[in-house]
């Protein structure tokens, strides 16, 4: 048994360890390596109300600064928002609302005008935004196939079981395949400005640079490479059942077509919360002298393809400028404020018991 | 007899027989009619648990025995079976690693056990048969062969000696793998046995193998061709254990009696029984709450889910339809596997890591305790040793440590003092150099005026060279100057007295020696005949009759020898109590003075008495002595019996004081133990006197301290009866010492203040089974009660005159009181055994009296002086680390699973993850466990210098002070207000998800990203907060986990991985950091995190060990005054340590 044959080392060391101590047989001694007995060299930060204050007023002074540049930043940037829903009888959309029918052929438009009070400077994006869509829905989430929107051949032909129930009809695989990309979002939104003098002018919309870059370069492809004939290529497939159009007719140019095309690529960004929204078109400045969207009358021109009555939805146009933080959120700001001036309160508090009660502990430290 | 062996040998047809018949060389014997070749097992040791066959399934059943294995388990099937969240592997694969490194483990362990086991049972062996020496392997040996070993070969199983070829028919054996005891112990044959085996016609009864080493019964029948048989009785003394080692003899040969799995040696390999820790139970207490937590949470989201769908066209709106299935699914069922779902999504509450990380805690940390060079004694070359890791943080923990007296507090090293003969004291001289020529002319060396008659002198010189076990060592060449030997004292140094004494006390050596320096020399035995050179330099012999050995219950040994003038004498020496009564009353009185005086100054007394036989006693006793040792069944009460009836009407001759110095530094370490609080309680089978003075010696009894005394002297005080007595005593200490005494206040249990009065306690072995084990008449079933509240509030207890079973009676008295109180027992030998076993933590000091404490212990000392630091420092610091370890794992993934749990308030309850599957396994294994272990092998919140000389500290994490339900509520509630902040500060944030400065938008995996990396850096910070020792290697993990994860989460998104089936963080990671928003809402959001903790920090930090330091200081122990009883010329035992 094992036990036997430690006992006998055991028996021959003792005989042999009659000498004097630990240098016969030092073999056995621990070794006297500072890790080994716990002495490693060590920082032993102390934080007492002396070492803390300090960065309580530290941080409170930086972060109030940042927070009223945030708020400042956040408060300058200039956002408009106007829903089309059409669900009050009221609104222009409510007729294309109420008969909403899937097959129809000739699309329903109807148009919203709106006032900009103040001009927007610079780029203005605009985007469209969904509430109570469940975008971030599990079973929604995971209704795609990456590879095959990666212009990967045999997925365009054998889609991912993900894509259930959105995989094949009539036996043809769908592409692109799955709930997402089934739902695409498919209103046009156009945009005229109203001149003073009644003329209305189209706006003209970017439609570029609206996906990350990544995405559209790298994770989405078509398949067949990037010159491929697209019609030919999809040819083995079909079109999403709720699509109008197959993917290789999204757009008319190349280089925004099939699955690249930047709509679909940001449609199939899931968003995080049910009330989101994705950037649409960019309203590119014209020059430094006149504002992209000077103030005055604009109307909407909505082709109202998107149904989101049955669930309750909204749908909302929004025009926003952008700053280096992002679109306009104030909660940073705020949080950023309240937060500074809550530490630089603790400070003062804690200065005030540091220096009323703490005045006897403040000299001893944990000896090392 | 003829008729009892074949009642014996149908009785064998049952299934258990009491006793097995052997045939000695497989020779039937005229006096059976049939020779039934009995089955026994064969000679082979299986100690390995698995064969290669059975290893997986069986392993792997072990395992998923564990409740949290098989936790994860059935976690992991329903993730394989139910469609669910998150892919089987996030779970399967830590299951797997666990399994796998267990598996590998135990296989290790058990491939290196049949190792062991082939090495064994293929060790070459020569068995006698037919005449001829066969080379036979181990394992083939049956019962009933005759085997031969040669010296320094281990016995390949259990044998009865037959032959040796030493002339006196013993042979000598060290049990040194057995019992640890390294001394040379002597066998003898049995008697009368023919020189020829080949002709031996032998049979053997004896007992069914057990497991106890020391207890053999047997007998063997001689069959000579024209005799009756012969009958020899058969004892310990007779068997050689497989494993003890053949020393000083060139070759035995003996028979197998046990063989294999049978022998004592296997029936005493068994695991012992698995201690768990008070922190363990916690952690399993968390468990529970977490898995309420984790099933709640699943309930909540499991309503919601189907209140929510029940609403219009939430259940499934156009864009995003249920598969088939799904809508075929019975809705039962379906609410089922959700319910199932949520409890995988959720499931990483409660962390296979954690096991992972505690035990790898456990295992390693304990390697500190083995690494420590405080620990290594230079004497025995030897440092400490960790028999099991699991029980680390309980040495912080310890409310009462019973210890040992004998080797423990005092070191075991007999040194002889003095003797007193006839009632006349005869002390050495302290110095060497009257030592030097013994007085042979004059006698003794007394300092007092009177002496005793030289008759009186010799006799009891005489006594006590003859009435001992003692051997002399025949020092071999290389043997000279070696003092290795357990007892033995060399201060001699005269060419003739090299030689050394081997005996299993070390008080018998001390005595021998002293009487040598009296000018009695022992020089051996042979032949059955002592041989004694008087002081004239004559050699006396005396006959060895018989040797009435010495046990503990008796507590007394003795020797019946035969002088060359032909009288037969009975030399007795023992304890005064079990001697006083066995001599004439006048003799005691001259002599008790002495004892008593002795005792109390904390030296060993023990008092010879002697007895002369005349032949017609002899013819009784030696009848009485031989049927005894004959006897099959009770033979141990039989010989007790006779021995009581001989030790009879002797007349004491006088008393021996030996001195056992207290080990170093045995004063500051109790000293140091009540400081922290906790309660010390003595235990010893040494008598009151004795005890009482190395209580006073060790500062256990301080001057001040009232001791309440509860002994058989007390009991007989008012000459009631002995009942009544205690039960008035009980109730009256129960009034001084509990009713009386101010209220305690929590926390402090010993304050050093002397306002309080102490107590402390005292009880005797027999007393305590009285109130142990009361007589059922008596209304008395409260005694056991009132003694246990006496005793907790005693500053110490002092239970003497106790047998090793009541020691560990008293420990689990103890152990299982009001608050379960953790306990530890310290003791160095097999007496202390069932007590180190009982306590929650047993530790075995490596001292004199063999090994056995060490094997049976939990963690093994060198000296007690150890015993301060592996508690004080050792002890805390490894219950700070766990208990922060597990409180830090249930923090960290709470607040990593809520931010998940509210996620699913706002994607419909659709069991979404908010973290990639990635993150999702990774973040126990990879990003958040280094530091964790790290810290929880390396933190020391104070440093240990300060622990050692601030004992006081022990006591702010007793109690588990840091698992209550307090501290759990502290981290459960930072962990919930972390989750909270996470979750929805991102949320706001994400109010308008257009995050970058080009106005892309972010979508629900950079959002969980967000979350994640607050997580990650909030969580790996806060242990950065809560590091009070940064090592190199507390940076290096702490910063190294934060890049690993920054360097991961690129690369884990920058690459579109090909068997991936979704790529889902594809540059999530990037974009999000080239988003300013995200990196000040992860500023802000880690910030905020850890204020509450930081503030928390600058309020307790007043209340830190700077502030107790000033409020109470301990007497340094070199101011603290010294108390002795009646202390004035003996020297002191703890003087030179300072």
């Amino acid at each position: 048994m094992a036990s036997s044959y430690s006992a006998k080392e055991e028996d021959g060391q003792r005989a042999g360890a009659p000498g004097p101590a630990g240098n016969a047989n030092s073999g056995k001694k621990p070794d006297n390596t500072a890790f080994k007995q716990q002495r490693l060299p060590a920082w032993q930060p102390i934080l007492t109300a002396g070492t803390v204050l300090p960065a309580f007023f530290i941080i409170g002074l930086i972060f109030i600064p940042i927070g009223i540049g945030l708020f400042v930043t956040s408060n300058n940037i200039k956002e408009f928002e106007i829903d089309y829903t059409g669900t009050d009888s009221w609104s222009p959309c409510y007729n294309c609302a109420q008969n909403y029918s899937w097959n129809s052929s000739t699309p329903c438009r109807c148009t919203l005008p709106f006032t900009l009070e103040q001009p927007f400077e610079s780029n203005v994006f605009m985007y469209y935004g969904l509430s109570n869509f469940y975008q971030n829905h599990r079973r929604y989430v995971k209704s795609r196939d990456d590879s095959q929107l990666n212009g990967d051949l045999s997925s365009l032909k054998y889609p991912s079981k993900e894509c259930e129930p959105y995989r094949l009809n009539e036996n043809k695989p769908i592409a692109p395949c799955g709930a997402i990309a089934n739902s695409m979002f498919n209103d046009t939104l156009e945009l005229y400005y109203i001149d003073p003098n009644g003329t209305q002018t189209l706006i003209p919309l970017m439609k570029k640079g609206i996906a990350w870059w990544t995405d559209k370069h790298v994770k989405f492809r078509n398949p067949g490479g990037s010159n491929a004939n697209l019609t030919a290529v999809f040819q083995v497939s079909t079109k999403p059942v709720n699509w109008r159009n197959p993917v290789y007719e999204l757009d008319s140019d190349p280089e925004n077509n099939g699955f690249i095309n930047e709509d679909f690529i940001v449609w199939m960004r899931t968003a995080a919360l049910p009330t989101f929204r994705k950037l649409y078109r960019i309203i590119q400045k014209k020059n430094n002298m006149t504002p992209t969207l000077p103030r005055g009358n604009y109307t909407l021109e909505v082709v109202y393809n998107y149904p989101v009555n049955s669930f309750e939805g909204r749908k909302r146009m929004i025009l926003s400028t952008i700053s280096w933080m992002g679109g306009k959120n104030p909660f940073l700001g705020i949080a950023y404020i309240t937060v500074g001036s809550v530490c630089f309160f603790l400070g003062v508090v804690l200065l005030f018991i540091h220096h009323k009660y703490g005045n006897r502990n403040n000299s001893s430290d944990i000896p090392n | 007899m003829l008729r009892r062996r074949i009642n014996l040998l149908f009785g064998g047809d049952e299934k258990r027989v009491d006793s097995r018949t052997i045939y000695v060389g497989h020779r039937p014997c005229p006096a059976t009619e049939a020779f039934i070749p009995p089955k026994f097992c064969d000679n082979r040791i299986v100690s390995s648990k698995y064969t290669i066959w059975n290893f997986l399934p069986k392993n792997l059943f072990e395992q998923f025995r564990r409740i949290a294995n098989f936790y994860f388990l059935i976690i992991f099937l329903v993730q394989v079976i139910v469609d669910t969240p998150t892919s089987p592997v996030t779970s399967g694969l830590p299951l797997f690693f666990v399994i796998t490194v267990t598996a590998i483990k135990q296989g290790y362990e058990d491939w290196l056990r049949h190792k062991a086991d082939y090495e064994v049972n293929k060790y070459p062996v020569i068995v006698l048969e037919d005449g001829r020496s066969i080379r036979k392997e181990s394992e083939k040996i049956k019962v009933g062969d005759i085997v031969e070993v040669v010296e320094d070969e281990t016995f390949p199983c259990d044998l009865i000696l037959l032959q040796s070829t030493r002339d006196d028919d013993t042979c000598f054996v060290t049990t040194a793998s057995l019992d640890g005891e390294s001394n040379h112990k002597t066998h003898y044959t049995v008697p009368d046995t023919e020189k020829d085996l080949q002709s031996l016609n032998a049979t053997i009864e004896c007992e069914q193998p057990q497991p106890d080493l020391y207890k053999f019964v047997g007998r063997m029948h001689i069959y000579k061709t024209d005799q009756e048989p012969a009958v020899r009785s058969l004892g310990p003394e007779n068997l050689l254990l497989k494993g003890a080692t053949l020393k000083n003899t060139k070759k035995i040969y003996g028979v197998a009696v046990y063989t294999g799995m049978e022998t004592k040696m296997a029936l005493n390999y068994q695991g012992k029984s698995q201690k768990r820790s008070a922190v363990e139970k916690s952690i399993n207490a968390f468990l529970l709450v977490y898995l309420c937590i984790l099933i709640s949470k699943a309930v909540v989201c499991t309503t919601l889910k189907y209140v929510w769908q029940s609403q219009d066209g939430q259940d499934e709106p156009w864009y995003n339809e249920k598969t088939q299935k799904e809508k075929d699914t019975y809705v039962y069922l379906k609410m089922f596997t959700d319910f199932l779902s949520f409890m995988v999504l959720f499931n990483f509450i409660i962390p296979v890591s954690m096991y992972v990380t505690v035990e790898m805690q456990k295992f390693l940390g304990s390697f500190f305790i083995t690494w420590d060079k405080d620990f290594f004694d230079p004497e025995i070359q030897e440092g400490a040793l960790v028999n099991t890791s699991d029980l680390n943080e309980e040495l912080g923990q310890v409310e009462y440590v019973f210890t040992d007296k004998t080797g423990t507090l005092t070191q075991n090293n007999m040194e002889y003092i003095e003797c007193c003969i006839d009632g006349f004291q005869y002390r050495n001289s302290d110095s060497m150099s009257e030592l030097d020529g013994f007085c042979v002319t004059d006698g003794p060396v007394s300092k007092l005026q009177q002496k005793a008659g030289r008759d009186k002198e010799e006799l009891f010189l005489r006594a006590l060279c003859l009435c001992h076990t003692v051997q002399v060592k025949e020092a071999g060449p290389d043997e000279i100057d070696s003092d290795q030997v357990d007892g033995l004292v060399s201060e001699l140094s005269q060419p003739d007295e090299q030689r050394g004494f081997i005996a299993s006390s070390p008080d018998e050596v001390a005595l021998v020696k002293g009487a040598m320096k009296h000018g009695f020399t022992f020089l051996g035995l042979e032949n059955k005949s002592m041989k004694i050179r008087n002081r004239e330099n004559n050699v006396e012999l005396y006959d060895l009759l018989h040797v009435l050995n010495f046990d503990p219950v008796r507590r007394r040994m003795s020797v019946i020898v035969r002088s060359k003038s032909g009288e037969t004498l009975l030399f007795c020496k023992g304890a005064d109590s079990s001697i006083f009564p066995r001599v004439r009353q006048e003799e005691v009185d001259r002599i008790r003075m002495h004892v008593e005086r002795n005792a109390t100054e904390g030296y060993r007394t023990l008092c010879v008495a002697y007895k002369q036989l005349s032949p017609e006693e002899f013819a009784v006793a030696d009848a009485g002595l031989r049927d005894a040792r004959l006897a099959l069944q009770d033979r141990e009460e039989k010989l007790m019996a006779v021995y009581n009836q001989v030790e009879t009407s002797m007349s004491l001759i006088g008393a021996t004081a030996v001195e056992d110095r207290l080990q170093e530094e045995a004063a500051e370490t109790m000293e140091a133990l009540q400081g922290a609080g906790m309660k010390v309680w003595v235990l010893t089978g040494d008598k009151m006197e004795t005890a009482k003075s190395t209580c006073y010696a060790c500062r256990l009894f301080q001057r001040g301290t009232e001791l309440l005394e509860l002994t058989v002297r007390t009991l007989e005080d008012g000459g009631r009866k002995r009942e009544e007595r205690l039960h008035e005593l009980l109730l009256d200490y129960h009034k001084k010492a509990v009713q009386d005494a101010p209220p305690v206040k929590a926390g402090v249990t010993r304050s050093w203040s002397t306002a309080n009065q102490e107590y402390g306690f005292i009880i005797d072995g027999a007393t305590l089974s009285l109130v142990m084990n009361p007589s059922p008449d008596t209304n008395s079933s409260r005694y056991k009660s009132l003694f246990l509240q006496i005793c907790q509030n005693c500053t110490a207890v002092l239970c003497c005159r106790m047998a090793p079973l009541q020691k560990a009676q008293i420990v689990k008295m103890v152990k299982n009181s009001k608050g379960s109180p953790i306990t530890l027992s310290i003791g160095d030998g097999a007496n202390d055994v069932s007590m180190i076993l009982e306590a929650h933590v047993g530790i075995g000091i490596k001292g004199k009296e063999g090994r056995q404490a060490v094997r049976n212990s939990d963690y093994a000392i060198p000296k007690l002086k150890h015993l301060k630091k592996l508690l004080l420092a050792h002890g805390h610091l490894y219950y700070v680390r766990i208990a922060h370890l597990v409180q830090y794992f249930f923090y960290k993934n709470l607040c990593f699973i809520l931010p998940q749990f509210l996620y699913q308030f706002f994607c419909g309850y659709s069991q979404q993850p908010l973290y990639d599957a990635a993150y999702l396994t990774m973040y126990n294994i990879c990003f958040t466990s280094m530091p964790i272990l790290a810290f929880s092998l390396l933190e020391q919140h104070i440093a240990i210098e300060y622990l050692l000389d601030n004992a006081t500290l022990y006591r702010e994490i007793a109690k588990n002070a840091m698992l209550k339900w307090g501290p759990f509520l502290y981290w459960t509630v930072l962990g919930i207000f972390q989750g909270l902040l996470f979750f929805f500060g991102v949320k706001y944030l994400f109010s308008n998800p257009a995050l970058q400065d080009n106005g892309q938008v972010f979508g629900n995996w950079s959002y969980g990203t967000i979350v994640f990396t607050v997580l990650v850096f909030t969580v790996t910070l806060k242990l950065a907060l809560d590091t009070r020792h940064w090592t190199w290697i507390n940076h290096f993990v702490i910063w190294g986990s934060l890049a690993f994860y920054v360097f991961f989460s690129f690369f884990w998104g920058g690459i579109i991985w090909p068997f991936l089936k979704q790529q889902r963080l594809y540059f999530v990671f990037a974009n999000m950091l080239s988003s300013v928003s995200a990196w000040l809402v992860i500023i802000l959001l880690i910030l905020l995190s850890l204020l509450p903790d930081i503030l928390l920090m600058v309020f307790r930090k007043p209340r830190g060990p700077h502030a107790r330091q000033m409020k109470r200081r301990l007497p340094s122990s070199g101011t603290s005054t010294i108390f002795m009883l009646s202390q004035t010329t003996s020297t002191h035992s703890f003087s030179w340590s300072d």
